[in-house]
């Protein structure tokens, strides 16, 4: 089992949630974050006070998979998430130990 | 008496402000209260208190970081109330009866004397006006003035040190300028200055005040480190248009009655409003890129501080001048003059009320002359009368800012002016009100 993290522009959130739903991820959770890697932020004005804003918002998508969709998951977030300009963000795969479905108390690849 | 009293060296300038006393009438002259007079002044009163409650709150509020909103709400509010409170034991005493030059007599405090039945003077000899009416329409300005200087301790300030502050500038800085530019005997108001609704009573003395506060404070931990930013300018829109709203009452209730003279003030406070607010936003647009809502609404309440002196006695096209000033040499005075000042008044409460008070004053000396529209008499002088405008200006400056200076010392000395610095990363909503304003 494998956890998916992605971080990506937040309007592409749609795009991505049905790409994961087409290949069979029905489950997501979704945090607002804010970050930056090679996208620069922008200035604000407020009277004479200058603020470089360096962290841009982004949104993370979390979504446990099981070892056979994970290529497919990565695939379809980056498509769905890709827009070509700078910014568009990155997909973290980690191994995943244990799920647990709380509900029902079972666990492992059938919980997910 | 209602006539003015003046010297023979000075110009034959209209004098515009009030002067109230509470004999009768000259004898001969029928006076008697008009209903649409007390009407016109009853709504002036809550038009001003709408500027106090929740206008100042809330374009204060939105500018301080969410943290810290309810602190500037609480001060403004508590600052507000309890300075009407003193104005009602000795504060309308103090700065509207006859006594000094520069301060006013006991011989109303708690407002002994004062029944149903007595009357207020106008500027018409025939004119009066219930004293209530009066004692509350000025009380709204006292509060009001006062919570003005909580702009410039924002986010910092202990709220204790805050009341006790305000308690002694009130006694002491504003009821002595109030009386010296508007009450009988006043020093200024001999000496023939202009000052139609308080740009040197409310905003010059609130400005210096604020000014003087936050070089005493020092700076806001994290100041040009941490993003300070506002948290709601929405709010502060919300509250600046409610302060252009109330600003009428504030101004054309300063003419005492429903006539032309309210409603010079009335259009003035109008168009060079607006006037200020397209100044300061063209002149941001062109200085610094972009032009911007706190800019805007800052613009606003720049022009609004400007023709408050103004607004009786200057044409529209005058008015339309002064807002423009106000507007660009604020700009300037949040700008380039903060830096140069290097002090953090947060709020930049002397950068609007102090400078555009300032050049509001000084600019009623030009434009009240007849021939830019002014209603100045035919040998209304400009230069001597904007050499009277300065003397009032630097009066002012220099009292609001020994008693600001001595007033916050005490406040420190007593109390502690400032919080600690894990209360001020906390926040004041927390440490000093127990409270959040919006619940995640």
């Amino acid at each position: 089992m494998k956890l998916i993290t992605a971080i990506i522009k937040p309007f592409k959130l749609d795009e991505v949630r049905e790409a994961l739903s087409g290949i069979g991820v029905q489950g997501v959770t979704v945090t607002e974050v804010k970050g930056f890697g090679r996208q620069k932020g922008h200035t604000e004005l407020y009277r004479g006070a200058e603020y470089v804003v360096d962290f841009l918002p982004k949104v993370k998508v979390e979504a446990a998979v099981v070892d056979e969709l994970v290529d497919q998951a990565v695939e379809a977030i980056e498509n769905a998430a890709r827009t070509g300009k700078i910014g568009d963000g990155k997909i973290f795969v980690f191994d995943l130990e244990q799920v647990v479905r709380i509900r029902t108390g079972e666990t492992g690849a059938t919980a997910i | 008496m209602s006539k003015l009293i003046r010297k023979s060296c000075l110009p034959a300038a209209l004098l515009l402000s009030p002067v109230l006393s509470f004999a009768q009438a000259a004898p001969g002259v029928e006076a008697a209260v008009h209903k649409g007079d007390v009407a016109w002044m009853m709504t002036a009163t809550l038009l001003v208190l709408f500027m106090a409650m929740p206008g100042l709150g809330l374009f204060y509020g939105g500018m301080v970081r969410a943290k810290n909103v309810l602190s500037i709400l609480m001060q403004v509010t508590i600052v507000f109330c309890l300075i009407a409170l003193l104005w009602a034991f000795y504060g309308y005493s103090v700065a509207f009866t006859e006594s000094t030059a520069y301060f006013g007599s006991l011989s109303k405090l708690f407002l002994s004397g004062v029944t149903i039945d007595s009357l207020a003077d106008t500027f018409s000899d025939d004119v009066k006006l219930p004293e209530f009416v009066f004692i509350a329409f000025q009380c709204t300005f006292a509060g009001l003035t006062t919570a003005l200087i909580v702009g410039s301790l924002a986010e910092r300030v202990r709220f204790s040190a805050l009341l006790v502050f305000s308690v002694l500038w009130f006694t002491f800085s504003y009821l002595p300028i109030a009386h010296m530019v508007w009450g009988p005997g006043g020093m200024l108001l001999e000496d023939g200055a202009l000052d139609f609704a308080g740009g040197t009573v409310v905003h010059i003395n609130a400005g210096v005040a604020g000014l003087v506060g936050a070089w005493m404070l020092g700076k806001r931990t994290g100041y040009g480190r941490d993003i300070l930013a506002p948290h709601s300018v929405p709010l502060t829109l919300v509250g600046a248009a409610m302060l252009w709203v109330g600003w009428f009452g504030f101004n054309a209730g300063s003419n005492l009655e429903a006539t032309s003279g309210a409603a010079l003030a009335l259009i003035n406070t109008l168009f060079a409003t607006a006037a200020a607010t397209v100044a300061w936003t063209f002149g941001e647009w062109l200085f610094k890129g972009k032009p911007s809502m706190l800019g805007a609404a800052s613009g606003a309440i720049a022009g609004l501080v400007a023709i408050t002196p103004a607004c009786g006695s200057v044409g529209v096209m005058g008015g339309i001048v002064i807002g423009a000033a106000g507007g660009l040499v604020c700009l300037w005075g949040v700008n380039g003059l903060k830096k140069m000042l290097g002090a953090d008044d947060s709020l930049d409460v002397f950068g609007v009320h102090g400078l555009g008070g300032i050049v509001g004053a000084i600019l009623t000396g030009v434009f009240t002359a007849p021939g830019l529209g002014g209603t100045g008499d035919a040998d209304f002088a400009i230069g001597s009368q904007v050499w009277i405008q300065t003397f009032g200006v630097l009066v002012t400056i220099v009292w609001s800012g020994v008693v600001s200076f001595i007033a916050f010392k005490i406040a420190d000395l007593v109390l502690g002016l400032r919080v600690s610095e894990e209360e001020e990363r906390e926040g004041l909503d927390i440490t000093a009100h127990g409270e959040t304003a919006y619940r995640r």
